[in-house]
């Protein structure tokens, strides 16, 4: 339309103002963010930073770095195998209109929506405290896994709910089984959106701070085992903030992350093209 | 000569909805039997209690006896080995996501082949068996999803045989399909009845004359005539019938 017609509709081209506005907003905010932390925290990425121990002069984030590698890995053990079988049964096994299905959704819906302190709290309460594992990463571990499950519950019984049926009914005319049908053919046809799940909960994992603070704990070092606490990134680069010492290297901290997530959206992306091809 | 199928008195609901009356047929063996008549006749439906596929439908209730080879299908038998003597070529072209290979050996593997030797032969003989395998002998590792409609088509026809049954189901196998690839599955299966017993289900009235020997009309549920394919199209018996093939309603 051109301008004289959008003076004909005075609505529409409020309408039309609104539109752009919002856009130019949303990514100059997001552009400004990104460049903000960039300008305060690049220059102080110094080679202190990325030593294996930490001490107050250089308060490196290498261990954290660490601490949250485990962190995912541990996690996504956990909740990733514990995900995807219950979702194969909540859509291949479970008979529609089963009551416990319905249980089960609301319960995950629940979950999946409660703040990630109240999961803080009851790592603390049950974990670090009845369990005695102490601030440690396991207990860390244990509580984001849980944390993560209905998420990664929900984003695989989306993605075999996707899977056409056609599929399924080939497989079972060739005299194949439930349990074949499912393992050679839906699920592997279900992958690129679990994938898309596994990456959301590392997100997730990566970002947590108040689930973890209460759980595995503030020490800033490598740990020698499981049962030591450690932060991960977000915690160390809270405690810097807090502590109010440290706020430069805070930033640098968050220009880690930054670039922590970049990769992992761009091998995620770089694994689902692969998968694609292939298939 | 006894018949390979026999349908007797067969009653079939979902849930509360009865979708097939008191049919009764016999299936030949190594003859082409077509089923049709308008949309919700119960010629599906028919066709899939052949090998159970109903038993996949929650709700779905069978009453009466199938015979194959004189066994009762809906009696004690593990409906995973019927399903490998009753094979099935489905409406739309349904090839698994994985390569042309993989898709024709999906079936042996699961009846236990393993032996690569074993498995090759298999995918030869089923592709050529399924007139597809000068078309595609060079890229068998190339993903079933990237041919084209007719190709895939056929591709699952190679895949049904691949498990060696004894008859093949085929529910409006050729409705998607431009009229080149129906042309070739039409004469895939005339070539296919020397060894298989085919059931087709047809939308098609000119397809049933063209390939079948017998043709079955079902109206609402009811088998309303049974005859030589001839026969029902030239002097059919039944008012109803002679009212749909000449296109009176349907």
């Amino acid at each position: 339309m051109t301008l004289k017609m959008y003076l004909k509709y005075p609505f529409s081209l409020f309408l039309r103002t609104v539109v752009v506005l919002a856009t130019a907003v949303t990514c100059f905010t997001l552009l400004f963010l990104i460049g903000y932390i960039l300008i305060k925290g690049i220059p102080y990425l110094s080679l202190d930073l990325f030593s294996w121990t930490y001490n107050s002069e250089n308060v490196s984030f290498m261990p954290s770095i660490v601490n949250t590698i485990i962190m995912v890995i541990g996690a996504l053990l956990i909740s990733v195998p514990f995900g995807i079988f219950s979702a194969i049964y909540l859509v291949e096994y479970a008979k529609r209109g089963n009551k416990m299905v319905g249980v089960i959704r609301i319960t995950a819906e629940t979950l999946a929506g409660i703040p990630s302190i109240v999961y803080g709290l009851f790592g603390m309460l049950f974990f670090v405290t009845t369990l005695k594992m102490g601030y440690s990463l396991l207990a860390g571990i244990f509580t984001v896994a849980i944390m993560i499950l209905p998420l990664m519950m929900r984003t695989t019984e989306e993605a075999l709910k996707s899977v056409p049926d056609i599929f399924r009914e080939g497989s079972f005319g060739l005299g194949a089984g439930k349990l074949r049908t499912v393992f050679r053919i839906v699920l592997p046809t279900a992958i690129p959106g679990i994938l898309a799940g596994i990456i959301l909960s590392i997100g997730r994992i990566v970002g947590e701070t108040a689930a973890l603070i209460y759980t595995a704990g503030t020490v800033a070092e490598l740990p020698k085992n499981l049962l030591s606490s450690g932060r991960t990134l977000s915690v160390h680069m809270y405690a810097l903030s807090k502590e109010g010492l440290h706020t430069d290297q805070a930033y640098a901290t968050a220009v880690m992350l930054l670039g922590i997530v970049l990769l992992i959206n761009m091998l995620s992306t770089m694994m689902a093209k692969k998968i694609e091809k292939k298939s | 000569m006894t018949a390979k199928i026999n349908i007797k008195n067969v009653n079939l609901f979902y849930t509360q909805f009865q979708a097939l009356k008191k049919v009764n047929l016999d299936i030949e063996k190594n003859e082409i039997t077509a089923f049709i008549g308008p949309s919700g006749c119960g010629k599906s439906t028919l066709l899939k209690s052949l090998n159970r596929m109903n038993d996949l439908i929650e709700g779905c209730r069978i009453e009466g006896e199938i015979l194959l080879d004189g066994q009762n299908i809906y009696g004690k038998i593990d409906v995973n080995a019927l399903r490998k003597r009753v094979g099935m070529v489905f409406q739309k072209p349904n090839p698994f996501p994985m390569s042309i290979y993989e898709n024709v050996a999906y079936g042996p593997k699961t009846h236990g082949i393993r032996s690569k030797v074993k498995l090759d032969e298999i995918v030869e003989t089923s592709l050529k068996n399924a007139a597809i395998w000068d078309e595609l002998k060079d890229r068998l590792k190339k993903n079933a999803l990237s041919l084209s409609g007719g190709q895939q088509q056929r591709l699952c026809v190679a895949r049904a045989l691949a498990v060696e049954p004894e008859v093949l189901l085929m529910d409006e196998p050729t409705s998607a399909l431009d009229p080149i690839s129906t042309a070739k599955i039409e004469d895939l299966v005339l070539e296919l009845k020397k060894k298989y017993t085919i059931v087709i289900v047809t939308h098609n009235m000119q397809q049933a004359t063209r390939i079948s020997d017998k043709t079955a009309f079902f109206l609402l549920g009811e088998m309303i005539e049974f005859n030589e394919t001839e026969t029902l199209f030239s002097i059919p018996k039944d008012k109803r019938t002679e009212d749909y093939i000449t296109g009176r309603f349907g």
